[in-house]
């Protein structure tokens, strides 16, 4: 058995008497896509808040590429190899595309960002920055602010920024969302490619891109993982379907 | 050239102009008011750095500026008085050697906006505006009550400091020696904004969020940034206590705090040459209104919200358009 680049060991979380989080366990492999569904409200963001380092579990841990990160914060989990993008587009909108781009590339040099030399002059950043626009298909953009890209774009442009960063596990939360038919595509074979390089945690509510991409799926009801398999395997399941694929399967 | 590079060089030499030509009319009076437009874009300068580029909305910076102005009141008084600052265990004299003046102005201004900064940037929003105005008035209410330089009356520097071959006292020389230290300071700033450093600390003001999952930590990025921007406005302190030859508490007041903030906002908030332009329209504004009317602030006031309204890049914006993304290529 290959071993766990990520591993989430019995999270629990709660807020008040809501359980967001009840014994979460699953775990990510190299070169695999490990998708997390679930119903709204079942605690996705939760989890993710708690895989990223923004939210520390009650009890359990989380350890990356067999370190327990459990107590380290969103900048060490960061620097330690964890390449997130966000729900909500999260970048720095005044800035051009390709500042946002640079910016990932010098996140991930690991140090405190010289105050004295021009960093868009950086030889080194710039290349980097530009073959991860270039794989997302950003680069004629590069120079656009990053405010007037569209929203689609904007998608594209968390994906490069999380490239730059050459993670060792992608951490990424509904990439899809909002694309469009034509722009799911292309994300699905663009990531169907990406797990070679390092493999993705990926929460996404798109049901078609993540039975086409997963090799794993997780399904996440009331903050329980109440089924983790095969994408065949969760198609089949009863429980998965009862609670969360719905009647629409049902003959 | 981009408009606002040509907006910039037309405002340096316009401020070089009209002290030449005070000085050829022989009119002192005007190279000092040129000067006090220096000095305090000097300080805004400084501001701007921390509020324009990092999003921190400090109302304390009269606290460098105030230390700035008092190391210079201090060091000078030492000399005139010929009282060693301390005998034991070792001796320190006073001195009226600007670039020792200005050293100490730079390296206390900037050891206190560490212990300062270190503490309220842990706070955000409202709550560091109010605790930067918290520390400033610390300095303001201590310096009143402490007798031994002056109090509430504050210090006087009865011949202004020297700086090696140049002779301070005349007006031409301390302006230019002023003039040099804006353009060093911008130049320093002008940097900063287009380093790596620049690009994070923006991005922190942005989108805090982004900046973290990227692996910089946002805090260190303000502390640095709060650091430098309150070593610039201390050294602009000190010019001033020389320009004024005199330190009193008022510099440490939160008038002050306002008033370099709204040079800052005058003249355009987070571009290079905001603070200059929002310096030289307020002494001009001082000048021309204040000579009309003792309210001339009704004034300055309307003009502020008028700016804050309707023109956010301030003096600068309205001039040169909209930003082209934080001074980056």
């Amino acid at each position: 058995m290959t071993e766990s680049l990520l591993d989430i060991r019995g999270i629990s979380k709660s807020f008040g008497a809501l359980k967001a989080s009840d014994d979460v366990s699953l775990d990510l492999k190299q070169g695999e896509i490990h998708a997390l569904i679930g119903p709204n409200g079942a605690g996705k963001s939760t989890l993710i808040a708690q895989i990223a380092g923004s939210l520390r579990p009650d009890s359990g841990e989380v350890w990356l590429e067999g370190r327990n990160v459990t107590h380290h914060d969103t900048v060490a989990r960061a620097n330690a190899g964890l390449g997130r993008t966000f729900q909500i587009s999260s970048l720095a909108m005044e800035d051009t595309v390709l500042q946002n781009a640079v910016l990932g590339a010098l996140g991930a040099r690991h140090r405190v960002p010289g105050v004295w030399r021009p960093v868009m002059r950086d030889s080194d950043l710039r290349a980097t920055a530009i073959e991860a626009l270039r794989e997302v298909g950003l680069e004629e953009f590069a120079h656009f602010r990053t405010a007037d890209l569209s929203h689609g774009q904007r998608r594209q442009l968390e994906v490069a920024v999380a490239l730059t960063l050459r993670p060792h596990v992608f951490l990424m939360d509904e990439p899809m969302a909002g694309l469009g038919a034509e722009g799911s595509a292309i994300l699905v074979e663009f990531l169907r490619n990406l797990k070679s390089r390092a493999p993705i945690l990926l929460v996404e509510h798109d049901m078609d891109a993540v039975f086409q991409l997963a090799d794993r799926i997780s399904v996440l009801v009331y903050g329980r993982i109440i089924a983790t398999g095969s994408p065949d395997e969760i198609r089949a399941n009863r429980e998965v379907r009862e609670a969360y694929l719905g009647e629409e399967d049902e003959e | 050239m981009r408009r606002e590079t040509l907006i910039n060089t037309v405002l340096t030499l316009g401020l070089l102009a009209v002290p030449l030509a005070a000085w050829a009319m022989d009119e002192p009076y005007t190279i000092t008011l040129a000067t006090k437009v220096v000095i305090l874009a000097l300080a805004g300068v400084g501001l701007n750095l921390a509020l324009g580029l990092g999003g921190l909305v400090s109302l304390g910076h009269a606290m460098f500026f105030g230390i700035g102005g008092y190391a210079a009141g201090i060091l000078a008084s030492h000399a005139q008085s010929y009282d060693p600052i301390m005998e034991w265990p070792f001796l320190i004299e006073g001195t009226q050697s600007m670039p020792v003046i200005w050293l100490l102005a730079i390296v206390v201004s900037a050891l206190v906006a560490l212990a300062t900064g270190a503490l309220s940037l842990r706070t955000s929003g409202v709550y560091f505006i109010m605790i930067t105005l918290a520390f400033g008035q610390m300095f303001y209410y201590f310096t009143i009550s402490w007798p031994a330089y002056g109090g509430e009356d504050g210090l006087s520097i009865y011949v202004r400091d020297r700086f090696p071959g140049l002779n301070t006292l005349d007006p031409m020389h301390f302006f230019g020696l002023c003039f040099a230290l804006l353009m060093l300071g911008l130049f320093i700033v002008a940097r900063i904004s287009r380093s790596g450093f620049g690009l994070a600390l923006n991005a922190a003001r942005q989108n805090e969020a982004r900046v973290r999952a990227v692996g910089i930590e946002p805090y260190r990025l303000r502390l640095i940034a709060f650091v430098i921007s309150g070593a610039i406005t201390g050294l602009a302190g000190a010019l001033y206590a020389d320009l004024n030859r005199f330190v009193s508490p008022v510099m440490f007041s939160w008038q002050t705090s306002g008033e370099i903030m709204i040079f800052v906002i005058l003249g355009g908030v987070a571009r290079l040459f905001g603070p200059v332009a929002g310096a030289a329209l307020f002494i001009i504004l001082e000048e021309v209104l204040g000579g009309v009317s003792d309210y001339w602030h009704i004034y300055l006031g309307a003009l502020l919200l008028i700016v804050v309204l309707f023109a956010r890049g301030g003096l600068i914006g309205l001039l040169a358009g909209r930003n082209g993304g934080g001074g980056h290529d």
